[in-house]
């Protein structure tokens, strides 16, 4: 290591035709500023970090820590978040440190078909998440069926109910992947990429439904009124789902930069 | 119990983003680049499992188990 390890460099995302003044000045992760590292027409944006707090062996305790990740991914969405709306931007994984500007650019330089591609398919579009929840009245369980009659065959009688609980179970859980598939259908054919995040766990998303759909949609611009109509619309006509959009997100879920 | 984390990051009309979502985009979304000082995307994969549990812990307060989760 040298005299001037202290520092690192942090990278939030990569984009391209994007003037910084336009992001206003807002600080980054841990209050550093934003900057900016341009190769060739892409820029990457990026702080200036400390290594005693995004050093290898920091990272390792700091992304246990609840209290850090948040404020650093609120951070970092930040930054890509207004990026975002100036002009194509790639977002890179959350806590993506460099030594030095001078690897940032070598990375940039050395990536730069991959990432005009990427950039290429995300401009114009956006992204879009689509949650469904199904309220869990028609999953109740009969209580009174585990209450065993007197008589004989009792055993027997308790198996059946809960063999024909578990029927009834399982044929409202195959329902309800029914009808996740089919809202998913009507909304997938107005984006041109679908990826499925893993269903939210209630405790984390504080929502008292069963989840049943998780999707991010990647949009044209000039489809997002339509797409947003049409959830409005399904959750009209969808009696004990519950179904949400959020947006526009950055491509977070449609950059494929991985393998090279 | 129902926390949703939300904040309002000073934004031109950002809406409250949910932490949730957030974590969904961030920790599995996004290019995929090898930095000079990064975990590995494997490690991070186990972060995210533990900052799962975390979170549950955060949110059940105090002294459940998180054994009888399905």
């Amino acid at each position: 290591m040298t005299d001037s390890s202290e520092n690192a460099v942090y990278l939030y995302g990569v984009t391209r035709g994007l003037d910084l003044a336009a992001l206003g000045g807002s600080p980054g992760v841990a209050g550093a500023a934003v900057r900016d590292v341009v190769a060739g027409d892409l820029t990457a944006l990026v702080s200036t970090v400390r290594l005693d707090e995004y050093g290898e062996d920091a990272l390792r305790a700091n992304l246990e820590d609840l209290g850090w990740i948040e404020a650093t991914a609120r951070a970092h969405h930040a930054v890509v978040d207004r990026a975002a709306r100036l002009a194509p931007t790639a977002p890179v994984r959350i806590a993506t440190v460099y030594h030095d500007d001078e690897r940032v650019a070598q990375v940039l330089h050395e990536g730069r078909e991959r990432f005009g591609a990427a950039l290429d398919r995300i401009t114009g579009r956006s992204e879009w998440g689509v949650k469904a929840y199904a309220h869990p009245e028609d999953e109740r369980p009969e209580e009174e069926a585990m209450t065993p009659a007197a008589g004989t065959g009792v055993g027997t009688a308790y198996l059946r109910r809960r063999q024909e609980q578990r029927r009834r179970q399982n044929e409202a859980g195959r329902r309800l992947t029914e009808r996740a598939q089919a809202i998913d259908a009507e909304l997938r054919v107005h984006a041109v990429a679908v990826r499925r995040h893993p269903p939210q766990d209630p405790k984390l998303s504080g929502h008292p439904g069963t989840p049943i759909l998780n999707m991010a949609y990647l949009l044209d611009d000039a489809r997002v009124p339509e797409f947003q109509a049409l959830v409005r619309e399904i959750g009209e006509r969808s009696p004990g789902i519950e179904i949400e959009a959020t947006g526009p997100w950055p491509p977070y879920s449609f950059i494929e930069t991985d393998g090279g | 119990m129902t926390v949703p984390l939300d904040v309002g990051p000073a934004g031109n009309g950002t809406e409250r983003v949910a932490l949730v979502d957030l974590l969904d985009r961030l920790l599995a979304g996004g290019a995929v680049l090898t930095g000079d000082l990064v975990i590995s995307i494997a490690e991070v994969d186990l972060v995210h499992v533990s900052l799962r549990a975390l979170i549950m812990a955060v949110r059940d307060g105090d002294g459940m188990s998180e054994g009888d989760e399905p």
